[in-house]
C-alpha cells in the first residue's frame, strides 16, 4: 500500500480528532453549512414542485386546445380596447361549429361564481363552468366516480353537476357524492359525475379540481343573463401537430362569422396553452434564479465561517504543523490534513442539512407542492465536499507552506 | 564514512533591510556512533546550526553531506524524506500530540513512511518498552510525568532507526533528577551504537558527551574531545 492512503488514514483521524475536541466549534462552523445546504435543497424541491405542479395543470388544459375568446390572455392591447369588443355569443358557436371542419371538439363555455351547498356545508365563490357535452372532450379529466354530463343533459339545460375532487371532498368528505342534490346558488342540481384529482395548486380557481361544471343552458336560465356575458369557445385541434392549421381555420371562420372587412383588426383573440408555458416558463425563471441565488448566499456565508475557523485551526497548530514536519509530513500531507478536516465539516453539515431539508419538504408538501429529485441528493453531497475543499484550500495552503522552524518556535 | 560532512557553511538572514549571519563559517565531520555536544551562550548560531543539521533548513553558502549526499540543494519533499528516515528529533518541549496517545504519538513517523499499521504498531510498542514505559503505552501526555513524556518523545525519534539523533536541550523541561535519568538513557542508546547530537547550554549536560563543539557568534570557537565525562548515576532502563 502507498503512503498516500497512510496518510489519507491519518488525516482523517486527525480531523476527527480535531472536531471532537471542539464540538461546539465543529457545530456552530456545521450550522452555516447545515443552513446553506437546507436553504438550497428546499428552494429546489420547492422550485421542482411549483414546476411539475404547472405542468400537470396545464396538460390538464390540454396542449392542443385553442380558447377563442373576446379577451386575450396575454396581450399589449389596453384592457378597454378588448373590452369594447362585441361578446362572442351562443349564436356565434353554433355559425363556428357549423362551419369548422378541422375541430374534434368545440365547446362554448361561460363562468360565474357561486355558492354550492350540501347539508349544512358549503363552499363559497366556486368557479362555475357552464358548457356542453363537447366540453369534456376538449380536456384530459378522469373520472373519480359517474361521467360527464350527457349531449341530452346539456342541450334540455338539465339541472345536472359534475364536481371537482376538492369541492367533493370539502362537501362530502366520506366520498358519497354521486347522485346526490347540492344547492348552488339555491338551485338544486344532482351529481352526475366527480372529477379524479387534476391536481394543478398553480391554476388557482381555474384548477378544474376547485370547479363545478353545469350545461351552459342551466347557467343562463339561473345565474346570468344571456346576453351579458361573453361565451369562450375551446376548440381542441384533432392532434398537437395540427394546432397552427386549427387555429387559422379558426380565426378565418370568426372574421367571416363577425363579418370583419379585410382591413380590420380582428375583435377576438386566439388564446392557447403555450403563451401560459412561456409567461411561467420566463417568471419561474426568474424566481429560480433569484432563489437559487439568495439560498447560494446562505451557502456562501456557511463557507466564509469554514474558512475562518480552519484558520484559527491552522494557527492554533501551528507547533503541530511543524512538529509533523520535522518528522517527514511533506507539504502534500499538510495540505490534505487541513483539506480532509473542512471537508468533514462540511460533509457533516451538508448531511444533516439534506436531512433536514427532505423531512421538511415532506412536511410542507401537505401544503404546498414540493418534489424530491435524487438528483438534488448527489448535488448537495457534491456541492457540500466542494465548498468544504474551497473554503479549506487557503487555511491549508497557509498550514503546508509554513516553514517548520519558524512554526516549531512559535508560541 | 562521515555521516556529516559540513564544509564551510554560512546561514545569512534578512530581517527587515539588515543581514544577520547566523552562522558566518562552520565545518564539522561527525561519524557513526558519535556522542557531540554542541554548546555556545544564545546567539552564537547553536539553534541554526541544529536546523541545519537535522535538515530542516539549508545553508545560504557551503556544503552539508548527510551521509555523502548533498543537502544544499534538495528540494522541500527530498528533505522532509531525509528528516522522516534519518532523523531522530527530540525537542525541549517534547512536542507530542496532546489528543494522542504514546503509540500513537511514537508511530507517526512511520506513517509518513508508509509502514502498515500492524508493523507500525508493533514497532512503536516495541521502542516503548526499550525506553521503559511498557506500562504507559495507551496513556496520552496529560497523563504522563515530564520524564515520561520526554521519553514517549526520545522513543518517536528512535522508532525509524535513524542515522542521527538530534536532541535540543532535552532536560530543559525537567528537574534535575528526571533530567538525570533522560541523560542515562541517552547514555544507553549511544552504547547500543547510535548517533546523537545534543544541543544545550548547560555545561554539566554536554558533558556526557564524548566530543563539545562550542560556538561563538557562529562560528566554532573550540572543538575538543571529552577528558572527565560524566556519566550518569542513575541506570535509566532496561534497554
Amino acid at each position: 500500500m502507498s503512503p498516500m492512503i497512510f496518510e489519507l488514514n491519518e488525516g482523517l483521524a486527525i480531523a476527527w480528532r480535531a472536531i471532537r475536541a471542539n464540538k461546539i466549534r465543529a457545530a456552530l462552523t456545521m450550522l452555516g453549512i447545515f443552513i446553506g445546504i437546507t436553504a438550497v435543497v428546499l428552494m429546489s424541491t420547492a422550485i421542482k414542485g411549483i414546476d411539475n405542479s404547472f405542468k400537470n395543470g396545464i396538460s390538464a388544459l390540454g396542449s392542443d386546445v385553442l380558447y377563442v375568446d373576446k379577451w386575450s390572455w396575454f396581450s399589449n392591447d389596453e384592457w378597454w380596447k378588448m373590452r369594447n369588443r362585441r361578446n362572442i355569443e351562443m349564436e356565434d358557436y353554433r355559425k363556428f361549429k357549423e362551419l369548422a371542419k378541422l375541430p374534434i371538439a368545440v365547446a362554448p363555455v361561460t363562468n360565474s361564481r357561486q355558492t354550492i351547498k350540501y347539508d349544512d356545508k358549503k363552499v363559497e365563490g366556486v368557479f362555475l363552468t357552464g358548457s356542453n357535452a363537447d366540453y369534456v372532450k376538449t380536456t384530459n379529466f378522469t373520472f373519480e366516480q359517474g361521467r360527464f354530463y350527457s349531449e341530452i343533459e346539456g342541450n334540455a339545460s338539465r339541472n345536472v353537476a359534475v364536481i371537482g375532487s376538492e369541492i367533493s371532498a370539502k362537501l362530502f368528505p366520506r366520498g358519497d357524492a354521486l347522485d346526490k342534490t347540492i344547492k348552488i346558488g339555491g338551485t338544486n342540481f344532482k351529481i352526475v359525475g366527480v372529477l379524479a384529482e387534476q391536481g394543478s395548486v398553480i391554476l388557482g380557481p381555474f384548477n378544474p379540481d376547485n370547479q363545478v361544471f353545469i350545461p351552459i343552458g342551466t347557467i343562463f336560465k339561473n345565474f346570468i343573463s344571456r346576453h351579458s356575458q361573453t361565451v369562450t369557445l375551446n376548440v381542441r385541434a384533432p392532434n398537437p401537430n395540427m394546432v397552427e392549421e386549427t387555429k387559422a381555420e379558426a380565426e378565418g371562420i370568426m372574421r367571416k362569422i363577425r363579418g370583419l372587412a379585410y382591413d380590420e383588426p380582428n375583435d377576438f383573440s386566439i388564446n392557447q396553452q403555450e403563451g401560459l408555458q412561456e409567461q411561467y416558463d420566463s417568471f419561474v425563471g426568474v424566481i429560480q434564479i433569484a432563489g437559487l441565488f439568495i439560498t447560494g448566499l446562505s451557502l456562501f456565508v456557511g463557507a466564509i465561517g469554514i474558512m475562518n475557523i480552519m484558520f484559527v485551526s491552522v494557527k492554533e497548530r501551528t507547533k503541530e504543523i511543524g512538529l509533523r514536519k520535522a518528522i517527514g509530513a511533506k507539504r502534500r500531507t499538510i495540505m490534505t490534513q487541513f483539506l480532509l478536516e473542512s471537508s468533514v465539516i462540511c460533509l457533516l453539515g451538508g448531511l444533516i442539512g439534506l436531512i433536514a431539508a427532505l423531512l421538511l419538504s415532506l412536511m410542507l408538501n401537505q401544503f404546498f407542492p414540493t418534489a424530491i429529485q435524487y438528483d438534488v441528493v448527489i448535488i448537495a453531497i457534491l456541492i457540500s465536499l466542494v465548498t468544504g475543499i474551497v473554503s479549506g484550500l487557503a487555511p491549508a495552503y497557509t498550514a503546508a507552506k509554513m516553514d517548520p522552524v519558524d512554526a516549531l518556535r512559535y508560541e | 564514512m562521515n555521516i556529516i560532512n559540513i564544509d564551510h557553511i554560512a546561514k545569512v538572514y534578512q530581517v527587515g533591510s539588515e543581514e544577520v549571519h547566523a552562522l558566518r563559517d562552520v565545518s564539522l565531520k561527525i561519524d557513526k556512533n558519535e556522542y557531540v555536544a554542541i554548546m555556545g551562550p544564545s546567539g552564537s548560531g547553536k539553534s541554526t546550526l541544529m536546523n541545519m543539521l537535522g535538515c530542516l533548513d539549508t545553508p545560504t553558502s557551503g556544503i552539508y553531506d548527510f551521509k555523502g549526499v548533498s543537502v544544499s540543494e534538495m528540494t522541500d519533499n527530498e528533505l522532509a524524506r531525509i528528516r522522516n528516515k534519518e532523523i531522530g528529533f527530540v525537542f525541549q518541549t517534547f512536542n507530542l500530540l496532546a489528543r494522542s496517545d504514546a503509540v500513537h504519538n511514537v508511530e507517526l513517523p512511520l506513517i509518513y513512511a508508509g509502514v502498515a499499521s500492524a508493523e507500525r504498531k508493533e514497532r512503536a510498542k516495541q521502542v516503548l518498552v526499550d525506553v521503559g514505559l511498557e506500562d504507559r503505552m495507551h496513556h496520552k501526555p496529560n497523563e504522563l510525568s515530564g520524564g515520561q513524556r520526554q521519553r514517549v518523545a526520545i522513543a518517536r525519534a528512535l522508532v525509524s532507526n535513524p542515522a542521527i539523533i538530534l536532541a535540543d536541550e532535552p532536560t530543559g523541561n525537567l528537574d534535575s533528577k528526571t533530567g538525570e535519568e533522560i541523560m542515562g538513557l541517552f547514555h544507553e542508546i549511544h552504547e547500543k551504537g547510535n548517533t546523537i547530537i545534543l544541543v544545550t547550554h548547560e555545561e554539566y549536560i554536554a558533558e556526557h558527551a564524548l566530543r563539545i563543539v562550542r560556538l561563538k557568534d557562529g562560528l566554532v570557537e573550540k572543538d575538543e574531545n571529552v577528558e572527565k565525562r560524566f556519566l550518569p548515576k542513575v541506570k535509566a532502563s532496561i534497554l
